[in-house]
């Protein structure tokens, strides 16, 4: 299986291609991609210099466009597809209809692959994408389990790419506005869910209070571990009870199914985290690069040494199990 | 300027069998609706409830006048889910709303509905969709004012929809968060989403609150309520308003919205009808005026007697 790794800058992007990753994907630094944070993400001439690097070490460069185009400003998310395919990215990942379209007319040549924002979750939905706009591969939804991806990949023409480490989206993607419910931006418009801006922590009493906009997401005591406020993984009221009541603060780490992952027909695996830094960057592409060879040398279980790195100490395989639903 | 038309969406909930029945009853009846949406949106496991009575009430709606509209699910994530949507968009002379992708392909090059769960937000996509056949197309609930005039401005026919009361669907997942909420699993899900009505109310732990919990799907607390913006709706061509049904007396909430399309009650008159009504509701329209969805530009209603 292909290794996936994120890039926020030009330095973790040279950490990913060090460290053994098989394709390092990237931004550019506006709202055409769904990390569009402060101090992150690449200009056109980065974006350049990190081509010329990874691929002087066979090492492929995927540019994620997967933001949804605002009305009347699409020309920039098509300027975004126009110039990663000139400086000779290896694919382009799309969620848009409007603009996968666009890529296609413009671009017959190039390799677009289908954004998991477009959340294509089955079937129909993957050879509608084929079939219209000749995606290549189709970033599948973190919703499914082992089993519906194994009987997806005997009956689609395209290959798949599925989550393997770090932050885990329990709602499908781009089919989420939660975050701009409580503060007006969300993953498919602006490019960022619980946006750092609308953050604040507040000391009460011995407690630390999240919020995120007007809402509150946590209350910790002094005995737990503060985390960030992303809306879904906060603890609420329900029915006269106080607890997660979508996912407890944990990540994805699918180090221990990588096996069945393979055999499921997987063509590649991504690793979450263009926010991420350089360190952390390295350890976990390091860590799967290992792991991935063992498979590939015949090895039939693997283990994880990443546990310190997840979320609240705490990681999971997430819909991989059916149990999770 | 094309006339308004009204529309009764799909029912979110898992009524029961007599509740929904009493609804589209009333709906055929009473209700000064153009177009009513039946079928299943959120939940595959509770199709089998109410499927078997849906050509009936089809039938009834249709000589009542109504437009009906078969809705299909917002997430298809197996086998079996894909065969029901295909088997529904097989179906001779019956109007269907794509609500994913997959229904959407399946529906190319004849007339349907493209419903608010499927990612529009600009020309291009808009345009791809009315080449396929779109004859009415409901946007996402989160396109601010200034997106939808555009997307009304450069559409070539196509009805331009968007839902104008009632609680606002904002994520949708595998888990079911009903049943996670009393320690079961989907797959032993006991229906119990069922027991509210009107979906599970979720607080902060400071008890504001916040969302509602409808099996897979999660939606807001507020229900979204514009009356306050329907003449600018109507000016930049929107021509199809949707309710979303809930519990309370659905057909006094059209009559009213009706009268304002009508221009025979004011906004501010409306707000006060709704809130002389039996929920507790807080009301936003945030999204609309590009702000976070949970919020409301104006307060209306306070004094209309």
């Amino acid at each position: 299986m292909e290794l996936v790794c994120p890039a926020g800058t030009p330095a973790s992007l040279h950490a990913a291609v060090d460290a053994g990753a098989d394709v390092v994907y990237c931004g550019f630094r506006d709202a055409t991609n769904a990390r569009n944070f402060p101090g992150l993400n690449f200009s056109r001439d980065e974006l350049r210099d990190a081509v010329r690097y990874a691929h002087k070490h066979d090492v492929h460069v995927y540019l994620a466009c997967n933001t949804y185009p605002q009305a009347g400003i699409e020309y920039i998310w098509q300027a975004a597809i126009d110039d990663a395919v000139a400086i000779g990215v290896d694919a382009v990942i799309l969620a848009d209809i409007g603009l996968l379209r666009y890529a296609r007319d413009r671009h017959p040549d190039a390799r677009l692959h289908l954004s998991v924002q477009a959340s294509a979750s089955n079937e129909e939905a993957i050879k509608f994408y084929h079939r219209e706009f000749a995606v290549r591969r189709v970033v599948l939804p973190r919703v499914l389990s082992l089993e519906e991806i194994r009987y997806l990949n005997h009956r689609i023409p395209v290959e798949t790419e599925v989550f393997a480490f770090g932050g885990m989206c329990v709602m499908a993607e781009g089919r989420c506005s939660l975050s701009s419910y409580a503060t007006g931006e969300s993953p498919n418009m602006n490019g960022v869910c619980s946006p750092a801006a609308h953050v604040h922590y507040e000391e009460r009493d011995d407690m630390t209070v999240s919020r995120l906009g007007d809402f509150t997401i946590n209350i910790y005591d002094q005995n737990e571990k503060v985390g960030y406020p992303t809306l879904c993984k906060g603890r609420f009221r329900a029915m006269n009870k106080s607890g997660y009541l979508f996912e407890e603060p944990t990540s994805l780490d699918v180090t221990a199914i990588l096996p069945e992952l393979a055999e499921a027909g997987v063509t590649a695996l991504k690793i979450e985290g263009r926010q991420r830094g350089k360190a952390y960057i390295s350890q976990v592409v390091s860590a799967f690069r290992a792991s991935l060879d063992r498979i590939s040398q015949g090895q039939l279980t693997t283990r994880s040494s990443l546990s310190t790195l997840s979320e609240g100490q705490s990681d999971t395989t997430g819909a991989y199990r059916r149990s999770w639903q | 300027m094309t006339k308004s038309r009204l529309v009764m969406g799909p029912i979110l909930f898992h009524w029961d069998e007599q509740r929904k029945h009493d609804f589209y009853a009333q709906v055929a009846d009473e209700a000064d609706i153009d177009i009513v949406h039946v079928g299943e949106v959120v939940c595959a496991k509770r199709m089998p409830f109410f499927d078997k009575h849906l050509p009936d009430v089809i039938e009834r709606l249709q000589r009542a006048g109504k437009e009906v509209v078969l809705s299909t699910l917002a997430l298809v994530m197996n086998g079996r889910e894909s065969d029901q949507i295909k088997e529904i968009t097989q179906m001779p002379d019956l109007l269907v709303e794509a609500n994913d992708i997959s229904a959407a392909g399946l529906l190319a090059g004849k007339p349907h509905v493209i419903g608010p769960y499927i990612n529009i937000y600009n020309e291009s996509t808009l345009s791809y969709f009315e080449d396929q056949g779109a004859k009415r197309i409901s946007l996402p609930w989160e396109l601010p004012m200034t997106s939808i005039a555009r997307l009304c401005e450069t559409r070539k026919s196509a009805e331009i929809e968007i839902q104008i009361f009632g609680r606002m669907p904002l994520a949708i997942s595998a888990r079911c968060y009903s049943a996670r909420a009393r320690g079961l699993h989907k797959d032993g899900c006991r229906y119990v989403c069922g027991d509210h009505i009107d979906g599970m109310d979720v607080a902060t732990l400071d008890n504001a609150p916040f969302l509602a919990v409808n099996g897979l799907q999660t939606m807001s607390s507020h229900y979204v309520e514009l009356s306050d913006s329907i003449e600018d709706l109507q000016n930049a061509g929107v021509n199809a308003f949707r309710l979303s049904p809930h519990s309370l007396d659905m057909t006094c909430v059209a009559q009213l919205y009706r009268q304002l399309l009508d221009r025979q009650i004011s906004a501010d008159e409306l707000r006060q009808n709704l809130k002389n009504m039996s929920l507790p509701m807080a009301f936003s329209d945030g999204f609309l005026h590009g702000m976070a969805g949970a919020e409301l530009r104006n307060t209306l209603g306070q004094g209309a007697e």
